[in-house]
């Protein structure tokens, strides 16, 4: 049936009546519109009072939804904001988009380190340790990072409480058990913060020279220092290259975190209800982010590497230890022992 | 069952505050605390405008959704109440609600905050209704007494109307016809998903 309908309809355009009819509407629709706006210009538009087509308060509310400020007499924070929309937003962006995407981002690199040490392994040691040592991190180093990262643990897991606790402690703890643990996990928290922000800054003064990165630190990436493929070990100082980007990505973390978090702790500071909501999300997303880089700095600290968890706990390191991960630091050292045991720093 | 909401007449209300003071003696609201406020626009020219704000007790309530020991219930009635046995003083509710209800008894170093307060629709929480424990944390339960809420019974224009979301929209909608005016609910699109 299709063949002979297209030839029809060849035969059709060829009749001349279609495109009369097409022409007559055309100019029917031609002489409406021309004649509606005859119509407006020359009628209504000589009446002079204009139809009001709009709402005459309408602007006047949507001032008001903009959130602007009128007169009360009742005092306190923002009274005179009859309606704030900026709320609803942080609640989109916290509910649907921070609280479905961190669990993802924490949970997909935990499972990836997990999945590295079972295929990959840990990275062990080439040399039996001799019993040779060599002091790595004096007494008070190591109760700075220790300090820290105890805070670090508490902020995290308080701070986890607060976005996921609903969700995943309520169904265990039942309502009045997770609010008492709530209520004081937001007091760890908020009295906790600002002894973490002391924390890193003093690791700030204290670590920043070592941690300036020199050219074989970016070598360094290239195997992971060593870690991955068969190649030689890159050279490292004191500090190897992912040590000193894990440094830099705490400091620039840290201060951002602990400035957001500041300025959430003391309503001295004035901050206003929009302004709340931008620096919470800034806040969390960045500890979010905090943490799963952390999650790589613990695996290497503790499982991840065999010895390096002894630097830090005991502060001494053994010598195959430090001629794997830090060789030039090994040679330097070696040269030194003899005049002093303990190297700066 | 009736869905509770309340509406202010922005023709009507003349800023007197007396809802304010209802509110405030009735619940024996603590100083510094005020569960309902008037906001006057254009004050002092022509065309000034006043509207008594208090907790809408929305459908979709950002409160309750952000709430983190979720403290937050919705009675039959469409009220939105909150338990301060379980609050924990965070702040949340406060930065979401578009309205400004919730308020702290406190705000100093560290977060400290408090329990937070807010209108109950003179609904009580979850105490004994009309119990001592109840009163003291929030005050009278008029809605158990059978009564509404008193900042709109001693509204002296009757701008101010709480009730069934139904019944109350038709009262308004006759004043609007009466009038000529076009209607301004007020909020509703806010807080119910409400457009005239």
């Amino acid at each position: 049936m299709t063949a002979p309908a297209i030839k029809g309809s060849f035969k059709v355009s060829e009749d001349w009546r279609p495109r009369a009819i097409l022409l007559m509407l055309m100019i029917a629709m031609a002489t409406l519109m021309i004649s509606g706006w005859i119509l407006h210009e020359g009628v209504f538009a000589s009446d002079t009072p204009q139809i009001k087509t709009t709402n005459p308060r309408a602007s006047f509310w949507r001032t008001v939804r903009e959130g602007q400020a009128g007169v009360t007499t009742v005092q306190g924070r923002e009274r005179t904001v009859l309606i704030q929309s900026g709320g609803e937003n942080w609640r989109r962006v916290r509910n649907l988009f921070l609280a479905r995407i961190s669990p993802w981002l924490l949970g997909g690199v935990f499972f990836v380190i997990l999945f590295f040490f079972f295929v990959h392994g840990p990275d062990k040691l080439k040399d039996a340790p001799s019993g040779e040592t060599l002091n790595r991190w004096s007494l008070p180093h190591r109760l700075l990072h220790w300090y820290t990262a105890l805070l670090f643990i508490l902020m995290a897991l308080t701070g986890l409480s607060m976005l996921f606790g609903r969700a995943v402690l309520i169904p265990v703890l039942g309502h009045h058990g997770f609010s008492g643990y709530l209520g004081m996990a937001i007091k760890i928290h908020n009295y906790g913060g600002p002894f973490f922000v002391a924390g890193l800054l003093i690791e700030i003064l204290a670590w920043f020279k070592p941690n300036i990165p020199e050219k074989i630190d970016f070598d360094w990436f290239k195997s992971l220092g060593g870690m991955i493929g068969k190649g030689p070990r890159p050279h490292a100082g004191r500090i190897n290259g992912g040590s000193k980007a894990w440094f830099w990505f705490t400091v620039l973390a840290g201060l951002i975190v602990g400035t957001t978090g500041l300025l959430m702790d003391f309503p001295e500071f004035g901050l206003s209800r929009g302004m709340f909501q931008v620096v919470h999300i800034i806040h969390a997303v960045i500890a979010v982010i905090f943490m799963t880089g952390s999650l790589g700095h613990i695996y290497l600290g503790s499982i991840g590497a065999e010895g390096t968890f002894e630097s830090m706990w005991s502060g001494k390191v053994s010598a195959q230890w430090a001629e794997q991960h830090n060789d030039l630091w090994y040679a330097e050292s070696m040269k030194a022992k003899p005049a002093q045991s303990e190297p700066a720093g | 069952m009736a869905r509770m909401k309340f509406l202010c007449d922005v023709e009507r209300c003349i800023e007197c505050n007396g809802c304010v003071t209802a509110c405030n003696s009735e619940h024996d609201v603590p100083w510094g605390i005020n569960r309902r406020r008037v906001v006057t626009f254009n004050d002092g020219e022509a065309g000034e405008k006043s509207i008594s704000v208090a907790c809408m007790h929305c459908t979709d309530a950002p409160c309750a959704a952000v709430c983190p020991v979720d403290c937050f219930y919705t009675t039959d009635d469409g009220i939105v109440l909150h338990d301060k046995d379980l609050c924990i003083g965070c702040g949340y509710c406060f930065y979401a609600c578009p309205f400004g209800a919730p308020q702290y008894p406190q705000e100093s170093a560290f977060g400290m905050r408090g329990k937070m307060d807010k209108c109950t629709f003179c609904a009580g929480g979850p105490p004994q209704d009309n119990s001592q424990a109840e009163f003291e944390q929030y005050g009278r339960n008029r809605i158990a007494e059978g009564k509404l809420p008193l900042c709109a019974e001693m509204c002296a224009t009757k701008a101010l109307l709480a009730g069934d979301g139904e019944l109350i929209s038709g009262i308004y909608r006759e004043r609007v016809m009466k009038r000529d005016s076009r209607p301004d609910t007020w909020g509703w699109q806010k807080a119910y998903n409400f457009k005239s």
